[in-house]
């Protein structure tokens, strides 16, 4: 991976413990594909399924039934289904940034989390897929939203932001299986190759697809990986700019913004980060990984958190000012009354019924990932746990500020309209937990969850005698015979 | 170690060609097998009376207004009456073994129960008058002509089928052919029941005039209200 290894002249140290051997890295990585599964994976693998169950069975129901089930009606034709469906993809986002930016950027500690990140990623946008595709009313015609010549001789409208939803999120799923693929494909000759019965040797031998280590495989490989990098880099910054287009090309006040795609890409980023570490905290701790998630990771992500918590926080505060700057009555009552849920009162004497969700979001984003100024919370691992679960939880209520408290009072009071979220609604949000819970369980307990080769590659000894004859400079080698 | 047979070589040759083959299969069997040309064209259900279109409309030359009366003024094509059959069948055959249905409903006042074989689905809105009442097309020298739709476009030569069948799939993409492009769809308004009608040169260098006056709509809410 063109690893560099630490340069102490600039204060850098080991990412991982010194004396770390390759053999420590195979060994407990793979190690956890090869035993049975710690108590503590069976503890959380058991509710994953049930909630999968949840999530198969509302979905059933809705298709029984319609879409009439979940809360949404006039005027708010969008509510959770969007809601959820943005903020899994955002939660990919991470992944992405990790895999590919960091990458490119030769953030050697991305090693360490990528894999699991890029897994995530794949996850999320899985459960995403779920909620635009129900949403449409009948996924039976879902068909519709490609490209398929057809006998009914109609063709999608490409002038669509939805349309070009269907194209970013499906090239993203494309492009991540495949990176995530190209990556895996050495550790799984590793786990080949350590494999006691022919079965599993010719499993994971299947998906290696004969990689036998050797110079060429290395140079076609680290190439081919360099240039999905490349290829996934865009994406970072595109599909959740895409998405926020669903939102901005609209008229509707409180969406109609030209700061949403950046607004929209850190926001995923946060919520992505948020997530992998959340997850990444039970995992090392269940299976022992502290040797290779170190506190350095973590302490760099909580500097993510926090930079992109901030831009967030930003983008909230810019949206106040456009309010006001603008001078558009409509943009101010969105902000001030429904959102913040003061200033005027309605026909009823009430202020806005959902100024809570505004709170909750502000608190949650922008105020609680203050605490990551100070080194000592950024090491403390209850604390950042605690922090992570916030984050999401307030990235959650972001989208839903965005979507439901624009949508419900809009121009005319005449078609304002209250929103409740149904049973559906929050069990089928919850069970695409238990779908990303499960397939999330399935891959930590049979792929290897930590890029072995790569994190190899930021070990000392990765980088062999550097006072060594060969690594001279060109001028003081021995030249080549005649 | 050797844990896969050398044969596995070919595997992704295999599975390309598979899939290929499978593609190219299930292209062609929705193309194909689930085109309304395949599902719908040519059906021609047994009705209770052995009704022949090919003698009255064909032989006779009777006007297809004289039993689907006002087809060009109503949304529905009607299906006409018992009166209507009796109204030349109480003097022509009036023994006739093939019309006994027909005396029947005329005598218990049951209507006979013709089987439909143009139904267009719910979702869909259609109105006969629309096409064949006529829209005013006007030429570059200024003079006026009324362009409808004529029957045969969608009916086929009705005047020649002994039973009733479709002749067209009555279908989407068949609908928006024409609705972009209704030019050569268009006849004058007086021929819209003549059966043979064949547009001259003269006709046909006007076709974008007749167009322009129909104006058909190409949007989803044109059929879909």
């Amino acid at each position: 991976m063109a690893a560099t290894a630490y340069i102490e002249e600039l204060g850098e140290k080991s990412l991982l413990p010194p004396g770390t051997t390759f053999n420590d890295v195979t060994e407990s990585v793979a190690r956890v594909t090869e035993t049975k599964a710690p108590r503590g994976w069976w503890m959380l693998f058991l509710p994953s399924v049930a909630l999968l169950g949840v999530m198969v069975a509302c979905i059933g129901y809705l298709l029984s039934m319609g879409v009439g089930v979940w809360g949404n009606n006039a005027p708010n034709y969008w509510a959770w289904d969007i809601t959820n469906f943005v903020w899994w993809i955002g939660i990919g986002h991470a992944g992405t940034l990790i895999s590919a930016i960091l990458f490119l950027f030769r953030q050697n500690w991305r090693t360490s989390i990528n894999r699991f990140a890029e897994a995530m990623t794949v996850f999320a946008v899985l459960c995403a897929g779920i909620f635009p595709a129900l949403h449409t009313g009948r996924p039976w015609f879902d068909y519709y939203l490609f490209p398929i010549p057809n006998q009914m001789a109609i063709w999608p409208n490409f002038k669509s932001p939805l349309m070009w939803d269907v194209f970013a999120v499906s090239t993203y799923l494309t492009i991540s299986v495949i990176f995530w693929f190209v990556g895996l494909i050495p550790d799984f000759a590793t786990l080949r190759d350590r494999s006691k019965s022919l079965l599993r040797r010719r499993i994971y031998g299947f998906f290696a697809l004969g990689w036998r280590s050797s110079h060429r495989h290395w140079q076609h490989y680290e190439r081919a990986y360099l240039i999905f990098a490349a290829i996934s880099t865009p994406l970072v910054l595109s599909v959740h700019s895409v998405v926020s287009f669903d939102f901005a090309t609209s008229v509707i006040p409180g969406w109609h913004t030209t700061i949403f795609p950046p607004y929209f890409v850190a926001g995923a980023v946060f919520s992505g980060f948020a997530l992998v570490l959340t997850l990444m905290l039970i995992t090392r701790t269940v299976f022992g990984m502290e040797n290779l998630i170190t506190i350095k990771h973590l302490d760099l992500m909580n500097k993510f958190m926090l930079a992109t918590g901030m831009m967030v926080g930003y983008a909230y505060a810019m949206e106040f000012y456009i309010a006001w700057y603008s001078g558009n009555p409509y943009e101010s009552w969105v902000f001030m009354h429904n959102r913040l849920g003061f200033g005027m009162l309605d026909s009823d004497g009430n202020w806005g019924p959902l100024w809570w969700s505004y709170w909750a979001m502000v608190s949650c984003n922008v105020l609680a990932p203050q605490i990551f100024w100070f080194k000592k919370m950024r090491t403390n691992i209850p604390v950042m746990f605690i922090v992570t679960i916030f984050i999401n939880i307030g990235m959650w209520f972001e989208r839903f500020v965005i979507i439901v408290t624009s949508l419900y009072r809009d121009f005319i009071p005449g078609s304002w309209g209250p929103f409740e979220a149904t049973w559906i609604d929050i069990l089928l949000y919850m069970g695409t937990f238990g779908l990303f819970m499960t397939l999330f369980l399935l891959f930590i307990r049979w792929i290897p969850m930590i890029a072995i080769a790569e994190v190899k590659m930021t070990l000392p000894h990765a980088h062999p005698h550097p006072e060594d004859d060969h690594h001279q400079p060109a001028a003081a080698a021995v030249a080549p015979a005649e | 170690m050797q844990i896969f047979p050398r044969q596995l070589n070919y595997l992704p040759l295999v599975l390309a060609v598979a899939a290929f083959t499978a593609g190219g299969a299930i292209t062609f069997v929705f193309w194909f097998y689930f085109s309304p040309k395949n599902l719908q064209v040519g059906y021609a259900p047994e009705q209770p009376v052995p009704y022949s279109h090919r003698l009255h409309a064909g032989e006779l030359g009777i006007d297809c207004r004289y039993c689907h009366a006002n087809v060009e003024q109503s949304a529905y094509s009607m299906v006409p009456p018992t009166q209507t059959c009796m109204g030349c069948h109480a003097v022509v055959h009036p023994e006739s073994a093939r019309l006994a249905p027909v005396r029947e409903s005329w005598a218990t006042g049951d209507p006979i129960e013709w089987v439909r074989i143009h139904q267009l689905p719910d979702h869909s809105y259609f109105n006969h008058s629309a096409h064949l009442y006529g829209a005013k097309a006007v030429y570059e020298d200024g003079s006026e002509v009324r362009v409808a739709v004529g029957c045969t476009s969608c009916h086929g030569r009705i005047d020649q089928m002994e039973v009733v069948a479709i002749a067209e799939p009555i279908a989407m993409g068949w609908c928006l052919e024409c609705h972009r492009n209704p030019g050569p769809n268009l006849r004058p308004v007086e021929e819209i029941t003549n059966m043979a009608w064949e547009p001259d040169e003269e006709w046909v260098s006007h076709q974008e005039d007749h167009a322009r006056a129909v104006n058909p709509p190409e949007h989803c809410n044109g059929c879909h209200r």
